[in-house]
């Protein structure tokens, strides 16, 4: 259908998207310690070395605490406010949901910037406190859409036939609600602890030599060296996070939350 | 089965003694709800007697929704009484009024495999595990789908959807039984065999029904008794059979059943009301003329079954052309025109196979009109015209 020059510029632009994780990947295998692409002699030692690399590790340590307190805050918060601008009607609706939504519009150096003044002047810039308070405003978005979507998903008949079977509002939200909004609830949280942990330009501000996450302590690593273990590490990044998608979607059904799929 | 509709027999008895001796189930008494500036239901009073089955009948935006959903307890009434067993239930929440709903579309729990989705409510009620088990066991044999516990709702057909959604409403013992739309969904042949089956089981259950719907022919055939609705208001309450043949006004007359409306004049002798239309002189009840003079103009509604072509020496009422056929199996509707009489065409009936050929389209027939079920009703100005039954006349070839 699409003849031989389509076919060719649909290849080109898939191969162009693939491109640069390519470069990467196979830059990753170079036996020599250059960053250079194509690599002359293959190994697999920089995955060793950036596995063994210690301030790769406390910052995989670190990424992971942040990553788990902001997305576990977020979609408190963010569950809490979809609910009620989903179910209920109340004044400056539209202000309250622009400003939850706002960080993204808002340039994340901004974001990062304007928490570590605020945590100066309070004298928290050298803790956790303050990159997770950051990473929840910036994944806050995410989740908030993420249960939105569920919640209009959800026939609200099926409370209601609970509540004529007597069942309490209580036992409602337990037996029904709750388990309809499952996967976008950890759908949701999901997708957040995945953006906090590759938040790199808002953590650059707010985190300290201590509290600094993977994509920083990479960042500091790129500037002082230039070995192909950096490429290592971003193999092993993206086939993580690439399991855990594809397991996260085999048993929650992202698709559903993200509202590509119909329901029906 | 048997002792599921014992249970509910001694529910009903238990019932019927608190309420000293009041054979309501249901009441409403001048129930108003609002939405804004919609007055959605105005100041409805209504008894639903124990066991009966109530249809709520009206075109969509009639309230008839609302009523239901005010004894649901979805909704809260602006004005006015809800009572259910004779208590009154206005702050009562959904989950304590004891009821048993069947939504338009089933709103089976997707989650949950058949026997949980119709053990909830006994799961709700603390029913322990053994006995749980039995009671749905038995609302599945009752709605005759058993087998299929352990499937999701998904995995069953539409007609299944709704046996269990029907086994889960009743398998609590509610105190009234409300159904919304539930045929609406289902295709025409399988509607028919549901219809029967929900009014058998209603039946031996006793259970006392309300039951929503748009479609006058379901309502004539299932109900007890029919509450027919427009624009907020209870408009006529009555059997089948009275609403049908002694609607209380113009609404009800042309929104139950087919009817025609034909322009005659009021003939008032000796206190009888009598209606002239052509050659015709057709008495009928005189309680909704109260208000119009002898000699003046009034319509006739009358539905197709009572008008029949004339034959030799008989008062033809309707003097017109037949413009169209249409081939219905058993018998065959026969449009006319008429100008005279009726501003749309006139329906009538009839029950010869060869009537296509006997009266093909531009044949001049007279029509008399027979039996005695004809209403008259005051001639109405256009702006109060009434929308519903007539449109569905106009629509016809």
């Amino acid at each position: 259908m699409l003849g031989i020059a389509g076919t060719l510029a649909v290849l080109a632009i898939l191969g162009f998207v693939i491109l640069p994780a390519a470069v990467v990947t196979v830059a990753a295998f170079n036996d020599k310690a250059i960053l250079a692409f194509p690599p002359e002699t293959w190994s697999w030692r920089w995955f060793a070395k950036a596995l063994a690399y210690e301030d790769f590790r406390s910052g995989f340590r670190n990424g992971l605490i942040v990553a788990g307190w902001a997305s576990s805050i977020a979609l408190l918060v963010g569950a809490t406010f979809a609910f009620a601008l989903d179910r209920y009607a109340f004044p400056l609706k539209r202000t309250i949901e622009a400003v939850l939504l706002s960080s993204l519009v808002v340039p994340h150096f901004t974001i990062g910037l304007g928490f570590l003044i605020l945590a100066a002047q309070i004298g928290w810039a050298r803790g956790f406190a303050v990159v997770v308070a950051c990473h929840v405003v910036l994944v806050l978005p995410f989740v908030l859409r993420s249960v939105y979507v569920s919640l209009r998903n959800l026939d609200q008949r099926l409370e209601l036939a609970a509540a004529s079977l007597g069942a309490s509002p209580g036992r409602v939200l337990a037996t029904v609600t709750l388990p309809l909004l499952a996967p976008g609830l950890v759908g949701g949280w999901l997708l957040a602890a995945i953006l906090s942990f590759n938040e790199f330009t808002a953590s650059l501000f707010v985190t300290a030599q201590r509290t600094q996450t993977l994509p920083v302590a990479m960042y500091n690593y790129v500037r002082e060296y230039a070995d192909p273990s950096m490429a290592a590490l971003s193999v092993l990044y993206i086939v993580a996070t690439a399991t855990l998608l594809t397991v996260a979607n085999a048993y929650l059904g992202l698709g559903k939350v993200l509202n590509v799929e119909s329901r029906r | 089965m048997s002792s599921l509709a014992a249970e509910r027999r001694s529910n009903g008895g238990a019932g019927a003694s608190t309420t000293a001796g009041s054979d309501a189930a249901v009441r409403l008494l001048g129930a108003s709800k609002r939405f804004g500036k919609v007055v959605a239901l105005n100041d409805a009073t209504l008894s639903i007697r124990r066991g009966e089955l109530m249809t709520l009948l009206g075109p969509s935006g009639c309230g008839k929704t609302t009523l239901l959903n005010l004894v649901a307890g979805f909704l809260v009434v602006d004005d006015g009484e809800i009572e259910i067993d004779g208590k009154r239930v206005n702050e009562i929440p959904t989950y304590k009024r004891e009821i048993g709903m069947m939504f338009q579309n089933y709103a089976l729990f997707p989650h949950m495999s058949i026997a949980d989705n119709v053990g909830y409510g006994l799961r709700m009620r603390g029913v322990a595990k053994p006995e749980l088990k039995r009671r749905v066991a038995e609302a599945l044999s009752l709605v005759r789908l058993s087998g299929v516990e352990d499937r999701r709702p998904h995995q069953l057909s539409g007609g299944q959807q709704q046996r269990v959604a029907l086994a889960r409403a009743i398998v609590v013992s509610p105190k009234v039984l409300l159904l919304d739309e539930p045929f609406s969904a289902l295709d025409r042949n399988l509607r028919a065999s549901m219809q029967i089956e929900i009014k058998e089981i209603q039946r031996q259950l006793g259970v006392t029904t309300i039951f929503v719907t748009h479609d006058q022919g379901e309502a004539l055939s299932l109900s007890d008794r029919i509450a027919v609705m427009f624009e907020g208001r209870i408009r006529q309450v009555g059997s089948p059979d009275e609403i049908y043949r002694r609607p209380a006004d113009r609404f009800v007359a042309s929104f139950v059943g087919d009817v025609n409306v034909l322009r005659g004049r009021l003939d008032r002798t000796d206190g009888q009301a009598v209606v002239t239309v052509g050659a015709a002189r057709i008495s009928v009840p005189g309680e909704p003329l109260a208000r119009v003079r002898s000699g003046d103009p009034v319509d006739l509604f009358v539905r197709p079954e009572q008008l029949r072509l004339a034959s030799a020496g008989e008062p033809i009422a309707v003097e017109g052309t037949v413009a169209a056929h249409i081939y219905q199996g058993g018998y065959v509707n026969l449009y006319l025109e008429a100008p005279e009489v009726c501003t749309s065409r006139v329906l009538m009936r009839s029950l010869e196979p060869d009537a296509i050929n006997r009266w093909p389209t531009g044949t001049r027939v007279g029509v008399s009109i027979a039996g005695s079920d004809a209403m008259a009703f005051e001639v109405e100005s256009a702006s109060q015209s009434v929308q519903g039954k007539e449109e569905k006349l106009d629509a016809s070839p």
